[in-house]
């Protein structure tokens, strides 16, 4: 509890939240990842930088099991959240995805009112014993998500009905309210405007304060202004991992240095 | 004869599309721009002949027949018509009509054979002179289109303008025909409301139609009260409704949120051979499987159950209705996106979860769309109704009683010994005009709800 009061240097103090050992997935015959293994912090914003197709979204869906949900995916090697393995017969996926929560790259609100949004997870998960309780989780949840004061007076009109970057916003407040211990944000500002990218990236380090963030980005300059860890991907392997400082200004493989620079990719 | 004219027009058209593109390419050849490319030229040339033809001989078959039986008639010595009504003009047309197609019965009058003979030399004029029309119109078309070829003429545009025509012509014709339809349902409709009144046909409790239809009939007083009639098609309606609805649904979502791809590859196409099976057929099967099973359920159970009950007919219209819904449903649930699906999921939702919670309220619009549809074919259900339903309107909600419908008393009003001024036989377009009002409501409200669906996405 001390870090959560004092984050000054959080890559240094933090734990190990999830550590991935020689992850290989394949779609069908394609090999999409290969032997990816990473030590991803608490309470640290992650990064996943590279090229389209480098496979750093499918990593990402590896770590709550959504590759689950296609048929031809493959996923081998192991992947331990505080130590144990989230491939174990004894995890259920559906339990996981509480945990490690995921905001996608379209704004998906789901076609009921902003409050049953952001309710949907506490209700399935049972978080909340009242009425009351449910209304408190979706309220803080909306304030984490910079949304309370621009939606508060219209709770009960549809989530779809909301601008681009204010959907994206109830989507992480959907994922903010299950109170996951991981959230996964798979180019969470790819839709939207510089304004609204300010607003969600400001949200993102407000977030690491309590969760663990892994994004995936195709934005260099915001996997710097938002990370504190790096980790570069290069058509299927992890290429190189570091703090993100040391990523962006003394690369040590040629092929990061070629990809920050704009030469590959 | 009519072929040979079929054959002339085909080969016109032919030889214009060829002496067109010759034509235009020739120019091409010679060095100067064509406006449009040879091809075009043909295509005008070609339409243009078979176009205006076409036109001429389909009228001119259709109208033939007309006229020189009309030239025959008048032809006929003044006296042998002499005060005969119109149906003994029609007997000895028809006799004329039967002795020049070669058939004779009896010995005729002479001046009957002699007005077939007429009959016989005024076809062969028609048939030479259509032949003649053919060759001279097709040629004079042949040849204006060919004059037409230069380098600047718009083939292209004056092609696509004579296709475009067709076009419009042809969707017309549904819609002609539909209003002819709409229109001789008034028409009978407004002659059956004349002579019963209107508040004795919507709300009248009795329907007894039948009656006498000549003055010396013994035959009870008929009473065409649709209320009893119309119940027994919503009893029915409704059975099919709670068959077909809850079967499709879940089979849809099944097939769409649960099967491995391999089941749904071999199980959606069983679905749909339902949706192949003639009504007749499940006419059958309800009649002797249905029907007969229900029986003796009933006379083992002690429950009355009819011969002929709503149950048997509704039951297997579910069953017809079942690939109807599910086919909505699954087109509705495909609909919604994938990303819905990954962020319910993505929450921690189980897939039943996200079924019901997400797809199903995003689906909705959809589903109801098609059952409104499922309804409307349904209350306009004829074969399997006429088959395992009743024929006598009572007024009950009770399935396991023998109903009637709409539809099976369209027929039987119309079967059989039937004069057109009885209000027994109007009385099938007053019911038909009703249940073509319902259905039509109801399709409305169905597409209207789809389309509003669509938005949602689109």
């Amino acid at each position: 509890m001390n870090r959560a009061a004092a984050p000054v240097t959080p890559a240094v103090l933090a734990t190990v939240k999830i550590q991935a050992r020689g992850v290989q997935v394949f779609y069908g015959a394609a090999h999409a990842l290969k032997d990816v293994s990473i030590d991803i912090l608490d309470r640290t914003v992650t990064a996943f930088i590279g090229p389209s197709g480098c496979g750093k979204s499918t990593f990402l869906r590896c770590l709550n099991r959504m590759n689950d949900t296609i048929e031809i995916a493959r996923v081998e090697g192991t992947i331990l959240l505080d130590g144990q393995d989230i491939h174990d017969s004894g995890v259920d996926p559906v339990q996981l995805r509480a945990r490690v929560g995921m905001v996608f790259q379209k704004p998906n609100p789901f076609p009921k009112s902003i409050y049953d949004n952001v309710a949907y997870g506490p209700r399935i998960h049972g978080l909340a014993r009242n009425k009351a309780e449910l209304d408190a989780v979706v309220e803080r949840s909306l304030r984490r998500a910079a949304l309370w004061n621009e939606v508060k007076d219209r709770l009960a009109s549809p989530g779809t009905g909301l601008s681009g970057g204010q959907q994206q916003r109830l989507c992480i407040a959907r994922a903010v309210a299950t109170s996951p211990e991981v959230l996964l944000m798979d180019e969470p500002c790819s839709a939207l405007d510089p304004i609204a990218t300010a607003q969600v990236e400001e949200l993102i380090d407000e977030l690491r304060s309590q969760f663990s963030v892994v994004i995936v980005t195709h934005s260099m300059q915001q996997a710097a202004r938002v990370s504190q860890k790096t980790a570069f991907f290069h058509l299927g392997h992890l290429v190189e991992y570091g703090d993100t400082e040391q990523i962006f200004t003394i690369p040590r493989d040629p092929r990061t240095e070629s990809y920050i620079s704009g030469k590959i990719g | 004869m009519t072929t040979a004219a079929f054959m002339i027009l085909l080969a016109g058209t032919v030889g214009a599309y060829l002496l067109n593109r010759h034509a235009a390419e020739q120019i091409r050849n010679r060095g100067a721009r064509l406006h449009s490319l040879a091809g075009f030229h043909g295509l005008y040339g070609a339409l243009l002949v078979a176009v205006p033809t076409l036109v001429v001989v389909l009228v001119w078959l259709l109208v033939e027949g007309a006229v020189i039986d009309r030239l025959v008639m008048s032809g006929l010595p003044a006296a042998a018509l002499d005060g005969l009504g119109a149906g003994e003009r029609q007997l000895i047309l028809s006799e004329i009509t039967q002795l020049a197609g070669g058939r004779q019965f009896g010995q005729p009058q002479p001046w009957v054979l002699e007005a077939a003979a007429r009959m016989v030399r005024l076809r062969l004029a028609s048939d030479v002179l259509l032949v003649a029309t053919v060759l001279a119109l097709g040629g004079g078309m042949a040849v204006l289109a060919w004059r037409r070829v230069s380098p600047d003429f718009r083939a292209r545009q004056q092609a696509e303008r004579i296709v475009n025509g067709l076009m419009v012509f042809c969707s017309t014709i549904a819609i002609f025909t539909t209003v002819g339809i709409v229109a001789s349902l008034v028409f009978e409709t407004g002659r059956f409301l004349a002579m019963i009144p209107w508040t004795e046909f919507l709300l009248g409790t009795r329907w007894e139609p039948q009656m006498a239809i000549r003055a010396d009939q013994i035959a009870a007083q008929g009473s065409f009260g649709v209320i009893p009639v119309f119940l027994g098609t919503m009893v029915i309606t409704v059975v099919a409704l709670v068959v077909a609805v809850p079967v499709g649904l879940f089979s849809a979502i099944y097939l769409n949120e649960f099967a491995s791809p391999r089941t749904r590859r071999m199980v959606k196409p069983v679905l749909e051979i339902l949706a192949g099976v003639p009504t007749v057929v499940y006419g059958f099967f309800a009649v002797l499987t249905i029907a007969p099973a229900l029986r003796e359920f009933g006379a083992a159970t002690g429950l009355p159950i009819a011969p002929n009950t709503a149950l048997a007919a509704g039951l297997v219209m579910g069953v017809m209705l079942i690939p109807f819904i599910s086919s909505f449903t699954d087109d509705a649930l495909t609909a919604v996106p994938r990303s819905l699906r990954d962020g319910a999921l993505a929450l921690g939702a189980t897939r039943a979860e996200t079924v019901m919670n997400v797809l199903f309220p995003a689906a909705i619009p959809g589903i109801v769309g098609g059952i409104l549809l499922a309804v409307s074919r349904a209350v306009g259900e004829t074969m399997i109704v006429v088959m395992a339903a009743g024929l006598i309107a009572k007024l009950t909600l009770n399935p396991l009683d023998s109903v009637t419908t709409v539809t099976v008393q369209i027929v039987t009003l119309l079967i059989g010994d039937t004069a057109f001024d009885s209000p027994k036989t109007l009385a099938a377009f007053a019911l038909g005009m009703l249940l073509f009002v319902v259905t039509l409501a109801i399709n409305v409200l169905a597409l209207r709800i789809v389309r509003k669906y669509r938005e949602i996405y689109d």
